[in-house]
């Protein structure tokens, strides 16, 4: 019985390091995209674009979200500043979705994710004459890769001058 | 999903005088019936003829063609190799000896005669069952010359309801949209082809994004989405004069349009602060009105084909599931509780069914349930793939699939394909271009 037992246990630690050791070739792979996602957010900077210096155009969001994280709202202040110095112009909020959802949720989406935007740039008294919302759904992707990291940067919502 | 086949042979005795061969169709076929399609017979007079319009040479050949593919294409057919075959077809439209077409297995025989009449082609064509020694059925019909190629599909119909007791689907178009250009800059086109990918048309020019065409049930007309000045908006479209509008006067994106089963009016989603909801237009009176009513995104409605039911995707659970409610927007009861997300609800033609797209653990999954929600069935899985649509007959799913592109984002591609409801016999459909959001019109003919 004993002898069983501890037969069992050896067992399950060999398991276990087979598991962890699959599991740290993995983290290897991950560290990778670790320093531009967090969580599932892209957090990179090389799809970004910037309106004005200091000024990037584009926010991200993690799967099926619309929520703005805490960089998102930091770049939508700094869109909102800029905007309140330059009176005359207009912005498009382009909401975009990544490849993993059907078309038509997908259109829905970034335009969700566009207005979660708009609604943070008129909080910081940018008026919503000014804001124009288009929602591309998946259908402009930045990325054409079939990854992670890939849909991440794809999950956005780029604000472009509109005049 | 039983593996099972199914062509059952019922002899009857003659008080129901001709049902001789049958064809189940209700479940997966892996011993389609047999079939001998003989070319149909016609004169040197009437061959030249043709020959001068329509540059085949023999006309009667190439539509006994259209038939034979469409039979085997349905999987439900094994049209046996001509070389086999031991009487002319002049001779055999006349009487088969029908111990010539046992001999090779032949359950069942098409033959016919084309005749150049009046600057017009009359066909006549018969359905024999060889077994019992009998004629099936025969009937015959004049058109002007061009319209061969439906002469040949219209055959299929009848033989297929003849044999199968329901109605064919090969008398049908399919509008897509046509994709090209790599995957950061697709240039989409809406495009039309008949059921067996000939006659393939582009619609529009590609100068602005196209999405989502859908066949009105009841005419040559298609709604569907265009990004025209930028602006995502559904529009309305006739096929035949190719005049165009916008449908209803939204301050934002509308998108997800379908037909009601009537035709009279389009039901689509308006996005707006980031919530979307379902509304109808009537086509007649230009009315207006809100069916849904949540801060959630309601999106890609389908009715009931009796009119009085919607089936529709929505998150307001927190995930994309699949809800059904009355055509006043009341009543409205999810349906899908099955793991994952489930998106694209279509009602079925026969009213029974709803197909869906279902995402679970990064695949992809096309499938159906009964209209409550029991019964879920998947069909098919794959990278990625969506948006079914129903052959007239409610017994194929046309839908798009899209390849995993590799490390260097490089082998993307969309293509159209189809499957039974049994869940067998899928195959792809060619197309000139890549291909998504497929649309099955109805009969062309009755």
């Amino acid at each position: 019985m004993r002898l069983n037992k501890i037969l069992k246990n050896t067992l399950l630690v060999l398991t276990a390091c087979l598991v962890l050791s699959a599991c740290a070739t993995k983290k290897e792979v991950a560290t990778d995209i670790q320093g531009q996602m967090q969580g599932d957010v892209y957090t990179g900077t090389d799809t970004v674009e910037y309106l004005a210096d200091g000024v990037p155009d584009r926010v991200f969001f993690a799967t099926n979200e619309s929520i703005l994280t805490t960089a998102s709202r930091e770049t939508l202040r700094a869109q909102a500043a800029w905007l309140r110095k330059n009176p005359s112009i207009n912005v498009v909020l382009e909401g975009h979705a990544d490849e993993r959802g059907t078309r038509e949720y997908n259109l829905a989406l970034g335009e969700r994710r566009a207005n979660a935007a708009k609604d943070y740039l008129m909080t910081y008294g940018i008026s919503s004459d000014r804001i124009t919302v288009l929602s591309y759904g998946k259908e402009r992707p930045v990325d054409s890769g079939s990854n992670p990291l890939a849909w991440s940067k794809n999950r956005r919502s780029v604000t472009v001058k509109a005049n | 999903m039983t593996k099972k086949i199914l062509i059952l042979l019922f002899i009857l005795i003659p008080i129901k005088a001709n049902a001789l061969i049958e064809v189940d169709i209700t479940r997966g076929n892996l011993n389609p019936l047999p079939l001998a399609v003989s070319p149909l017979s016609i004169d040197e007079e009437s061959r030249k003829g043709f020959e001068k319009i329509l540059k085949k040479e023999n006309i009667g050949s190439e539509i006994s063609n259209i038939v034979e593919n469409n039979l085997r294409t349905s999987g439900l057919f094994n049209p046996l190799d001509k070389k086999a075959f031991l009487q002319a077809p002049d001779i055999a439209n006349l009487k088969p000896r029908f111990e010539d077409w046992n001999l090779i297995k032949a359950q069942a025989l098409i033959t016919g005669k084309v005749n150049y009449v009046d600057d017009k082609l009359r066909v006549e064509f018969r359905l024999w069952d060889v077994l019992a020694a009998k004629e099936m059925m025969a009937l015959a019909f004049t058109t002007v010359p061009n319209n061969w190629r439906r002469v040949g599909h219209i055959i299929s119909d009848k033989v297929y309801e003849r044999l199968t007791g329901e109605k064919g689907y090969f008398d049908t178009r399919i509008i897509y949209v046509s994709e090209e250009g790599p995957k950061t800059q697709r240039i989409k086109k809406l495009a039309i082809m008949d059921q067996d990918g000939a006659n393939n048309k582009f619609l529009t020019l590609g100068n602005e994004l196209v999405l989502t065409p859908r066949f009105n049930p009841a005419s040559q007309m298609v709604t569907y989405l265009s990004y025209f000045k930028n602006m995502p908006r559904v529009y309305l479209l006739d096929i035949e004069t190719g005049t165009q509008e916008v449908v209803g006067d939204f301050p934002g994106m509308t998108f997800a349009p379908r037909f009601s089963p009537d035709g009279k009016k389009i039901i689509m989603s308006f996005a707006k602060d980031g919530k979307s909801d379902i509304y109808t237009m009537d086509l007649e009176n230009r009315i207006v009105e809100k069916i849904t009513n949540h801060p959630s995104i309601d999106t890609s409605p389908s009715y009931s084909p009796d009119g009085k039911y919607i089936t529709f995707n929505s998150d307001r659970s927190g995930y994309q599931q699949i809800y059904v409610m009355k055509n006043d927007g009341s009543d409205v009861k999810r349906i899908s509780f099955g793991n994952g997300l489930y998106g694209t609800p279509v009602w079925s033609p026969r009213g029974d069914l709803i197909a869906f797209t279902k995402l679970h653990k990064g695949k992809f999954y096309i499938g159906v349930m009964r209209t409550d929600g029991s019964g879920e069935r998947l069909l098919t899985e794959n990278y990625y793939q969506e948006a079914p649509s129903w052959s007239p007959n409610g017994r194929v799913l046309i839908f798009y699939r899209e390849t995993k592109t590799n490390s260097k984002g490089e082998g993307f591609s969309a293509k159209l394909w189809s499957i039974d409801l049994t869940g067998y016999n899928e195959r792809q459909i060619k197309t000139p271009t890549d291909a998504s959001d497929p649309s099955w019109s109805s009969l062309l003919s009755n």
